[in-house]
């Protein structure tokens, strides 16, 4: 399978991902919808790292899933934090910059 | 279906990891083609080539290759999970055998001899018990969840070789592999805990996540001692580096710092594995069954398998990388068949005695408090197993040689401090345990009164 | 063969992410994201990224997966319906837009199908030399290293559990007082 074939999913995976984050209403959802995204980015990184040549594309990759989880940490204390304050977890709904 | 699933998932995981051999050469590149042979000896029979001479040929027509492949990719799938089923069902026969001993009773001993098949009798039993989905339950999640645990412990099977080039793959990250996988485990005790709408078990599958995430830390530094000492995380290649001094040339006996890593990652596996002390995922007198309250028949079967078939493969890899995997002193007199059936035998042998070290610790240790878990994941295992990890390299730079090549007091060292500590260790235990015979014990203390109340 | 693993693996995690999108709760969501993991780590495994696929399958299903159930079972459920019409067009826009310019770029890229090069051998090793080589990616390595140490150090801080919010010293929770969440969840 060629080049095409890894960039077609990464680009469904990466849309997809985005719908995620769009389309529903939900803090966890847009979690969600970024990892989504940041799996498809990975997966371009890999899939041009096997055909151009070298393992730089590989060691980006592997920086990237190290800042996704540093990410998904820190996102999910600050989605406890939110919904102890608002009591939701709806990401319209913390709006206290807006006063 | 839930066997289908499983054997789909683990299919899928074979396939994976077969590839990953193909394409990435581990040193045992994939001779699993044992399996087409088979095929081929199969067609080239005598039988086959009546059949097609019926057919007015001369002998059979050759498979196609992605045929071949997926019969081949079944008989091996086959042989693991006969070997999982086998391995646990002696494995519970043992835990219960050895509870009875230390409990002062017979255990079961009624089917078969030495009541060897109590557990297949167990699981037939399993098997015909009505199979019941709770009314309020997540159906589909329910149903998978036992599959996909079931098939995260086949799938880290296929990374352990047990012998030297016996068809076992033998992928070059066998470590992270098995490590990687077992994570897969977790999510499908999630899944149980959730899908199973019952508070109890949603507590235990999530007391069970918290404590696999944090005692996986610890297990994988203190893995990464031997693999340092070492320098492969192929565990086929670690013992094959450690077939030297006749056979005792054991990962353990070349660092000061992989006896502590040994123990750390031996408590860290009973974590992971939720054995006493650590079992509160499943604590029956917090939480009734833990994460499997609501589970039956087949399905229950099926975590029960997983729970021992994961302490199996938890001590096949502290025996690869620590003690010497398949070698032992004299095996090497041995060849051919023999030496392979042997090579099996011993390390059969070495990782069924750790599961039983498992067993023993489970029944003379009380349970452990979650908070005190956590501490000891946390503020001890972790902070030891990086200092093992530092004091290992440190030794492994300063020696700058591979360990065969090193000067002999250097190679005498620590087979002599590891044989020291445990002399030491031993008769301090040996000391305390006849001080405590000579005291009078809570039986004799209790016993007067039981007379005096029975008067 | 492979192209067969390639359809198998790219399916499972198209699959995955549209059932992510898709489904009614969060948890099956969360569990269909688990697929698509896979399906993307059995993709590396097909680029030839051994190292990078185990370490996928570790960090992501292993820590991030584990840690938005823990999200999800921490929060209530969303009581609000899931706007199915929103989330198709959402979609099916979307990936209409993404396919359209992924075919664009690997029309520009064709050159690097031509290069036809053999799949790397074991990739672990070369890695661990890249990231620790000086004029390779030390400098990177290390920041990475800080930034984790940062993000674990931040994360206990945000989420340390906190006594209630001092009403009359904060505006921020003289607002949340006015709008009576506060009120409310004292009151509860």
């Amino acid at each position: 399978m060629g080049l095409a074939g890894y960039l077609i999913v990464a680009a469904i995976l990466f849309a997809l991902g985005i719908a995620c984050t769009v389309a529903r209403k939900n803090v966890i959802y847009v979690l969600m919808g970024i990892e989504l995204i940041l799996n498809a980015a990975n997966l371009n990184l890999v899939a041009f790292s096997r055909f151009v040549g070298g393992l730089d594309g590989q060691i980006f990759a592997i920086f990237s899933i190290i800042l996704a989880a540093a990410e998904a940490a820190v996102a999910l204390a600050i989605v406890l934090n939110v919904f102890g304050l608002f009591d939701s977890i709806r990401p319209d709904d913390p709006d206290l910059m807006k006063e | 279906m839930s066997a289908s699933l499983a054997l789909s998932l683990w299919l899928q995981s074979a396939r994976l990891q077969q590839q990953t051999g193909a394409a990435l050469g581990s040193t045992t590149a994939p001779d699993s083609n044992w399996t087409l042979d088979l095929l081929e000896w199969v067609r080239t029979s005598w039988l086959s080539t009546k059949l097609a001479g019926l057919a007015g040929m001369d002998q059979a027509p050759a498979l196609p290759t992605w045929a071949a492949a997926a019969i081949g990719a079944g008989i091996a799938v086959g042989i693991v999970i006969g070997f999982v089923s086998v391995v646990a069902m002696f494995s519970i026969w043992l835990e219960r055998r050895v509870a009875g001993r230390i409990q002062s009773r017979i255990g079961p001993n009624r089917v078969g001899p030495f009541g060897l098949l109590q557990s297949l009798a167990d699981g037939v039993k399993l098997l015909l018990k009505e199979d019941i989905i709770p009314s309020g339950a997540d159906r589909k999640l329910f149903v998978l969840a036992p599959a996909l645990v079931m098939a995260s412990a086949l799938a880290m099977f296929a990374a352990v070789p047990m012998a030297d080039g016996a068809g076992f793959t033998d992928i070059n990250l066998g470590v992270l592999f098995i490590v990687g996988i077992s994570a897969l485990a977790t999510i499908g005790v999630i899944m149980a805990g959730w899908s199973s709408n019952n508070k109890w078990a949603l507590y235990g599958a999530m007391r069970e996540a918290a404590q696999v995430v944090s005692y996986e830390v610890p297990l994988g530094i203190s893995l990464l001692v031997p693999v340092i000492v070492g320098g492969t995380l192929e565990l086929g290649a670690a013992s094959r580096l450690q077939s030297g001094w006749g056979g005792s040339c054991w990962f353990l006996f070349q660092n000061p710092f992989v006896l502590p890593a040994f123990v750390l990652y031996f408590i860290a596996a009973l974590a992971e594995n939720k054995r006493a002390p650590f079992d509160l995922p499943e604590s029956e007198s917090e939480l009734v069954a833990g994460f499997h309250t609501e589970y039956s028949g087949i399905r229950f079967s099926f975590f029960f398998l997983e729970e021992y078939a994961a302490m199996f493969l938890m001590s096949a890899v502290g025996t690869a990388l620590f003690l010497g995997g398949w070698n032992f002193p004299g095996i090497d007199l041995l060849k051919g068949g023999w030496l392979i059936a042997a090579q099996l035998a011993v390390f059969v042998v070495k990782s069924m005695f750790l599961v039983l070290l498992m067993i023993w610790i489970r029944w003379t240790l009380p349970r452990m408090r979650v908070d005190q878990v956590m501490v000891m994941g946390y503020k001890y295992l972790t902070p030891l197993s990086l200092i093992c990890v530092v004091g290992a390299s440190v030794w492994e730079v300063w020696a700058a040689v591979p360990f065969h090549e090193r000067p002999i007091w250097m190679q005498l060292f620590t087979p002599v401090l590891v044989f020291g500590v445990c002399a030491v260790l031993g008769a301090m235990l040996r000391k305390q345990a006849i001080e405590s015979a000579a005291q009078p014990t809570t039986r004799s203390r209790i016993a007067p009164r039981a007379h005096a109340a029975a008067h | 063969m492979e192209l067969l693993f390639f359809l198998l693996f790219a399916g499972l995690a198209i699959a995955g992410a549209v059932a992510t999108v898709w489904m009614r709760y969060v948890v099956h969501s969360a569990f269909a994201l688990m697929g698509t993991f896979l399906g993307v780590a059995g993709l590396y495994v097909l680029l030839g990224a051994d190292f990078l696929a185990i370490t996928q399958i570790l960090i992501y299903v292993g820590g991030i997966l584990v840690l938005i159930l823990f999200g999800i079972m921490l929060t209530p459920p969303d009581r609000t319906e899931r706007n199915a019409k929103r989330v198709i067009g959402f979609s099916a826009s979307l990936v209409a837009i993404a396919l359209f310019l992924a075919v664009q770029i690997g029309s520009v890229v064709r050159w690097a199908e031509k290069s036809n090069l053999e799949a790397p051998k074991a990739t672990a090793a070369p890695i661990g030399r890249e990231l620790l080589r000086p004029d390779g990616y030390l400098i990177p390595f290390e920041l990475v290293s800080v930034v984790l140490l940062v993000a674990l150090i931040g994360s206990v801080f945000i989420a340390r559990r906190r006594k209630a919010v001092r009403v009359d010293d904060s505006s921020t929770a003289a607002i949340l007082a006015e709008r009576g969440t506060l009120q409310q969840k004292a009151g509860a």
